[in-house]
């Protein structure tokens, strides 16, 4: 197996519970460096496959390395620098959200109790908690457990984090906030892996990403690469017909929309190619002496691609 | 892709997560996560209520009899301490036994805190270790809970004296004491058999009632089939077999027989039991 730059990576990766199968044959390539979108309608098979990754559960076939090395086989050498929050956080809920970390700090093995208190204390103020840190997590609200389980990711300092629908239960404000977090993580080198089931809740934080559907890879890359390289352009001008010859002459079929205008402007359509640049067109189209009230290129969000290679929604279960 | 079609060993896993390296931090959170739950403190006072009971019940009504040492409670309240384990050691002691062993992996896993232990890597064998040390703790801490509290309520309601053993001799309070203690130790030990098997039932299930249960039921039939007479042949080799033979402390001197014999016993099931318990989390799936 290669390290070639990858986080994580799976030949194969195969789970039946018993014969259902929940994850197969995936070829997983995490990129090391990238915020990496493991997207998929609920039931598709990410938490099962990040269950596998953590060396939680057996792969029934297939292989998996992560940074670098082979999983299960080198869990003990592997898990500390990875952290993560798998299918919702779990606490004693009689204890207090600092006593909670204090213990899960305890449980990993070489770290110096002398330094506890400050990890914790560091994790807590990172997610933001440290006014409800002497609370008995029984009393949290979902969202404040979200945060404390991704404290519990940040405890050490980690090369990989893997963060299983992080923002459920947050509001749009902790959504933010975790978005936020995981980009500060990632400007510091750390890999992050998070799964949703919400394309548009992640979509703009994401480097790369996969695409899951009933436990197969859909599509997976870069995300101009899963989105396409053909772009929508969209002009809004008085002189439709001089702007669809301008357009014509750069390789553009353009058309012209009747029926969305404002005042005497029409809208005029076109698929924009990769290998066109949105800017030499207005330049153009300036220069032939078409107003230009507005331009806008529009990129298919994934879902709407998810749509194109499934044919099907994105919120349906199995 | 010839490679998914090979089913994935397991091979390593157990020797990459067996090493039990710096395991002190993680017994004292142990040991502080089982007394800082309230269900300890409520286990521990119904142990601590049953000498209470006895003393003031033989108190009240100023009679003895009853179980063994009852009748001599009323003459010294020594024996509040003695009466009050042997009341214990068949139900009420196996049964908060079952809910700390039964409850280890299980609830761990009902909390969904398991795997993030495991991720953290705490190591599956590492837990099991630490889990054990904590049943085996709350073992000691309850038969001593029941011991220590009966001689307290005994000094307190009834006149204490010199003792006179089972062998006929008399010893000093204090030497009675010392010999309470260490049937304190006895019950503790004779109960790790029953820890062991509690845990491996934990590690079975995610629901932690459910190996709760099924544990203080194994120590009642194994308690029944060792007073069927018919089969005799199995009793020697009953974790429930010595429960009893603490008496063996109240001689003098002191026999040390059934305490080997009944540590040995122990010692096979918490090797039996434990090598299961490994043996089955080490390959588990965790789904919870
Ligand atoms: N413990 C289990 N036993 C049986 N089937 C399971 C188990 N866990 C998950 N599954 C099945 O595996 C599939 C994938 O589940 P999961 O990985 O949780 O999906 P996701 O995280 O993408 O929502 C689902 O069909 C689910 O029913
Ligand atoms: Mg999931």
């Amino acid at each position: 197996m290669t390290t070639s730059g990858l986080a994580v990576e799976t030949r194969g990766l195969t789970k039946r519970f018993g014969r259902h199968e929940a994850v197969s044959s995936l070829d997983l390539d995490v990129p090391t460096g990238s915020v990496f979108g493991f997207l998929g309608p609920n039931g598709s098979g990410k938490t099962t496959t990040i269950r596998m990754l953590l060396a939680l559960a057996a792969p029934t076939a297939g292989t998996i390395s992560v940074l670098g090395s082979e999983m299960p086989s080198r869990s003990a050498d592997v898990l500390p620098r990875v952290g993560a929050l798998v299918e919702g956080p779990g606490f004693y809920p009689f204890l207090s959200g600092e006593a909670n970390l204090t213990r899960f700090d305890a449980a990993e093995p070489g770290t110096s109790s002398r330094t506890r208190e400050g990890r914790v204390a560091d994790a807590l103020a990172r997610v933001g908690l440290p006014a409800a840190a002497r609370k008995k997590v029984g009393s949290y609200s979902l969202g404040m457990k979200q945060r404390l389980g991704i404290a519990v990711a940040l405890l050490s300092p980690r090369d990989l984090i893997v963060l299983d629908e992080p923002t459920n239960g947050l509001d749009p404000q902790g959504t933010r906030e975790v978005r936020a977090l995981i980009r500060g993580l990632n400007a510091d080198g750390t890999t992050v892996l998070v799964s949703s089931h919400l394309l548009a809740e992640i979509e703009q934080l994401c480097s790369h990403a996969a695409i899951m559907r009933t436990g197969r890879l859909v599509a997976q890359g870069g995300l101009d690469e899963l989105r396409g390289t053909t772009a929508a352009f969209e002009l809004e001008t008085p002189d439709a017909e001089r702007a669809v010859g301008v357009l014509a002459r750069h390789g553009l079929a353009a058309l012209v929309t009747d029926d969305v205008h404002v005042g005497d402007g029409r809208r005029v359509d076109a698929a924009l190619p990769g290998d066109v640049l949105s800017e030499d067109l207005v330049s153009a189209l300036v220069a032939a002496d078409v107003r230009v009230r507005g331009v806008a290129v529009r990129r298919p969000s994934l879902e709407e691609c998810f749509v194109e290679l499934t044919g099907e929604g994105f919120d349906v279960e199995r | 892709m010839s490679n998914a079609e090979v089913p994935a060993a397991d091979h390593g896993r157990a020797s990459s997560t067996a090493r039990p390296r710096g395991i002190g931090a993680l017994l004292l959170s142990e040991f502080a996560l089982l007394f800082r739950r309230r269900r300890t403190w409520a286990l521990l006072s119904a142990l601590a209520a049953i000498p209470v009971l006895l003393a003031v019940a033989v108190r009240l009504s100023g009679e003895g009899g009853g179980p063994s040492f009852v009748g001599e409670i009323a003459g010294n309240g020594l024996f509040t301490g003695f009466a009050a384990i042997t009341v214990a050691v068949p139900l009420f002691l196996p049964l908060t036994i079952g809910v700390v062993a039964g409850d280890s992996t299980a609830g761990e896993a009902s909390l969904g805190t398991l795997r993030y232990l495991l991720i953290t890597p705490v190591g599956r064998i590492r837990l099991l270790l630490v889990k054990f040390a904590a049943a085996a703790l709350f073992c000691l801490t309850a038969a001593l809970t029941v011991m220590v509290v009966g001689i307290l309520i005994g000094l307190a309601l009834f006149p204490v004296g010199p003792v006179t053993l089972l062998s006929g001799t008399q010893v000093p309070v204090i030497d009675a004491i010392a010999r309470a203690l260490l049937i304190a130790v006895y019950v503790a030990v004779s109960l790790l058999g029953l820890s062991a098997i509690g845990l491996f039932i934990s590690t079975l299930t995610d629901v932690p009632v459910g190996a709760m249960a099924a544990t203080v039921v194994l120590s009642i039939t194994s308690q029944i089939l060792g007073s069927l007479s018919q089969l005799s042949a199995i009793h020697p080799y009953l974790f429930t077999t010595h429960w009893f033979g603490f008496g063996d402390l109240l001689r003098d001197p002191i026999s040390w027989t059934s305490f080997g014999e009944n540590a040995l016993l122990q010692f096979g099931y918490v090797v039996v039991f434990g090598s299961l318990a490994m043996g089955r989390f080490v390959t588990r799936d965790i789904l919870s």
